[in-house]
């Protein structure tokens, strides 16, 4: 088997993935594959999704060639697929209007959906409201008080969000408290899970539906830069935007694929996000993955500067993908993310999203030491309007 | 025979109904643990359900969370859960001990030395709310094979084919879940069970437990008319909860006994 046909129909990337959940949700899991499997083989499907991509959304999104940036590097060249320009400012967008109009194919008339810093809430409340149905955001309490504005984006486009106290009250005990809501709600809700984790098929058609932004890539690193890029590069914290330009590119050869994790305040701390990096296998929401864990089992709280690569679990593809080793993950600490943040602002007039900063400083590191024909196609997943406060506060400023 | 079996075997020579509380274990502390288990045994208790705490307990409801988060504060791990079997079993080896909790606290202590310990704990059967049949057919088998009985839950909307499944490799009892959402939810549909436990026997012979919302003496009585054994959790850990360590126990007691009364009249 190809390694890019997987999952196989269980939702098994080699030992990872899976349906790992209470027989009360089994059901529903199954009806949602079957409904998600007759959704990709109707054409009118395809071009309901294609139509809002291109109209509402804005796609293709450009690649964007930082020559500037570059230069002063002085090595390879560093070209940005702007998932940032996209409506909502980041890919989040891509996924939630797939899951939506399937949602509605379906009947449902209710979404559901985690958000951690708040991106995959404002693009499920977006939909929400773009296709008249109820949202209900849960977001863990931690991450309310540090999100206020996402927090009130959702509630002006019409969303309930609703503080999660358990646990360590943040992204993974939000994913748990939607989880609980559907196994209630399961008749009249769609869960919109925000990354390529969950149980199947989550993680497979989330990686689907996040694939336009690989896809568009290969038609326009040709056009713009003459060649495929030696490398492409992207944050993970769910893995979702790195999934979506990964994908495309598994079956090309020679072209590298590197996730970027968030190593906070460094591996050696223990106050990170890198479950690649340094955790090891075993089940959490769903699937079997990477988790970061302690000698019991117990899932540990993590740490990154970015909210939305705080997340104790990885997509089960990415487990896989580096085991097979078709693709490399490395971690990037909060200094490097926040430094490579103001240089893209300095040197492109972009301001990237925290998350994003994390892959463009992987590049950052690598370009001086490559000759300079040589291409980093770097996945720019979000802007960084969201982040305002967290650096101001980085910077010992007060906004 | 398991110790499971001979207690439904025994508990249906003389035609009474099952009764299993839930406890998290380590809650409030470990310490109160294996008397609060002692105590729903003397209050009628037929067979012991005892959670091992998890910190990301999906499909709970916030008691069972809340009990879970007050063990895993005082650092209570599955090989600790092991640890309170073996100290009840000095007292009790008749009893039959069932441990429910999530796969990844088995996954990281290792599979094969989970069972083994386990086993040898005196730990009787396993369910493990996230490992549906397909994931979990090596677990199954070295818990068989260690003579732990491997227990799997069914809720309103299993098929008829996921029935015949879990039929074929559980054993113990089955765990029919009554209603749709987390434990402790606050009304247990008795016409959804009336309906759905006919379908169950018509495949299994295995003893079936109701569980998920039954509260009181009342509905635990009414559950008992269609199903072999009654499971109630929420309940006992909210009493536990509002008791306190100095009450726990005795308030424990006084929650059961009608409800065993009930079962027996």
């Amino acid at each position: 088997m190809r390694i890019h046909d997987l999952p196989d129909a269980r939702g098994h990337f080699g030992p990872y993935g899976g349906v790992f959940v209470a027989e009360t949700l089994t059901h529903a899991l199954e009806q949602l594959l079957a409904a998600y499997q007759q959704a990709r083989r109707d054409p009118a499907f395809e071009a309901e999704f294609r139509y809002d991509l291109k109209h509402y959304v804005g796609r293709p999104s450009p690649v964007y060639h930082a020559k500037r940036w570059s230069q002063v590097l002085g090595g390879a060249q560093i070209y940005l697929k702007r998932e940032d320009l996209n409506h909502t400012g980041a890919h989040k967008i891509n996924n939630t209007i797939g899951q939506a109009l399937l949602a509605r194919r379906m009947g449902k008339s209710r979404v559901i959906a985690e958000t951690g810093a708040g991106m995959h809430g404002v693009a499920a409340a977006t939909v929400a409201a773009r296709y008249g149905m109820q949202c209900v955001v849960y977001m863990g309490s931690e991450d309310i008080q540090r999100q206020a504005q996402n927090v009130y984006r959702m509630k002006l486009l019409g969303a309930t969000v609703v503080p999660v106290e358990s646990g360590s009250r943040t992204l993974k005990d939000a994913l748990n408290e939607a989880m609980r809501d559907w196994v209630t709600h399961i008749d009249a809700t769609f869960y919109i899970l925000g990354t390529v984790a969950g149980p199947h098929p989550y993680p497979m058609m989330v990686r689907d539906f996040q694939s336009v932004i690989g896809e568009e890539c290969k038609q326009q690193m040709p056009e713009l830069a003459g060649r495929q890029p030696d490398a492409v590069i992207a944050c993970v914290g769910g893995g979702s935007n790195a999934m979506g330009i990964f994908y495309p590119y598994i079956e090309v050869e020679g072209v590298r694929l590197i996730g970027v994790e968030a190593a906070g305040e460094g591996l050696a701390s223990g106050r990170h996000a890198a479950s690649l990096c340094a955790g090891k296998p075993g089940v959490l929401h769903g699937n079997r993955t990477y988790l970061l864990q302690d000698a019991n089992g117990q899932i540990l709280e993590t740490h990154s500067v970015s909210a939305g690569l705080d997340y104790p679990g990885v997509g089960p593809e990415h487990a896989w993908l580096k085991d097979a080793g078709r693709a490399e993950y490395v971690a990037v600490t909060d200094v490097d993310a926040l430094r490579a943040f103001s240089d893209l602002c300095h040197y492109e007039g972009i301001i990237p999203a925290l998350e994003s900063a994390h892959a463009v400083a992987y590049a950052a590191q690598i370009a001086p030491g490559m000759p300079k024909d040589r291409i980093l196609l770097v996945n720019l997943s979000g802007r960084g309007d969201k982040d305002m406060q967290t650096v101001a506060e980085r910077a010992g400023l007060k906004l | 025979m398991s110790r499971i079996q001979a207690r439904f075997e025994m508990l249906r020579q003389s035609k009474r109904k099952a009764l299993i509380p839930y406890i998290t274990a380590g809650d409030p502390t470990p310490a109160l643990t294996v008397p609060l288990m002692r105590a729903l045994v003397e209050a009628g208790a037929d067979i012991l359900e005892l959670g091992v705490p998890f910190s990301d307990p999906m499909a709970d409801g916030p008691v069972i969370q809340r009990s879970g988060e007050r063990a895993l504060k005082q650092g209570v791990g599955l090989r600790d859960v092991l640890g309170l079997v073996r100290d009840f079993r000095r007292g009790d080896t008749q009893t039959p001990l069932v441990l429910m909790g999530y796969a990844n606290p088995i996954e990281a202590m290792g599979v094969e030395t989970f069972v083994r310990e386990a086993g040898a704990a005196g730990v009787d059967g396993v369910i493990v709310v996230d490992y549906p049949p397909e994931e979990c057919a090596q677990f199954t088998e070295l818990a068989r094979r260690a003579g732990i009985d491997p227990i799997f839950l069914l809720a309103p909307t299993s098929t008829e084919r996921r029935i015949q499944e879990v039929a074929r490799i559980g054993s113990g009892y089955l765990y029919y879940v009554s209603l749709r959402g987390v434990t402790g939810a606050a009304h247990i549909d008795l016409a959804d069970v009336a309906a759905h436990l006919p379908k169950i026997r018509a495949v299994t012979r295995l003893p079936i437990g109701v569980g998920f919302g039954i509260r009181d003496a009342e509905s635990a009585r009414r559950v008992a008319q269609a199903a072999d054994a009654v499971v109630i959790g929420s309940r006992i850990i909210q009493e536990i909860e509002e008791a306190g360590a100095g009450q726990a126990v005795a308030r424990v007691k006084t929650l059961l006994r009608p409800i065993r009364e009930a079962l027996d009249a």
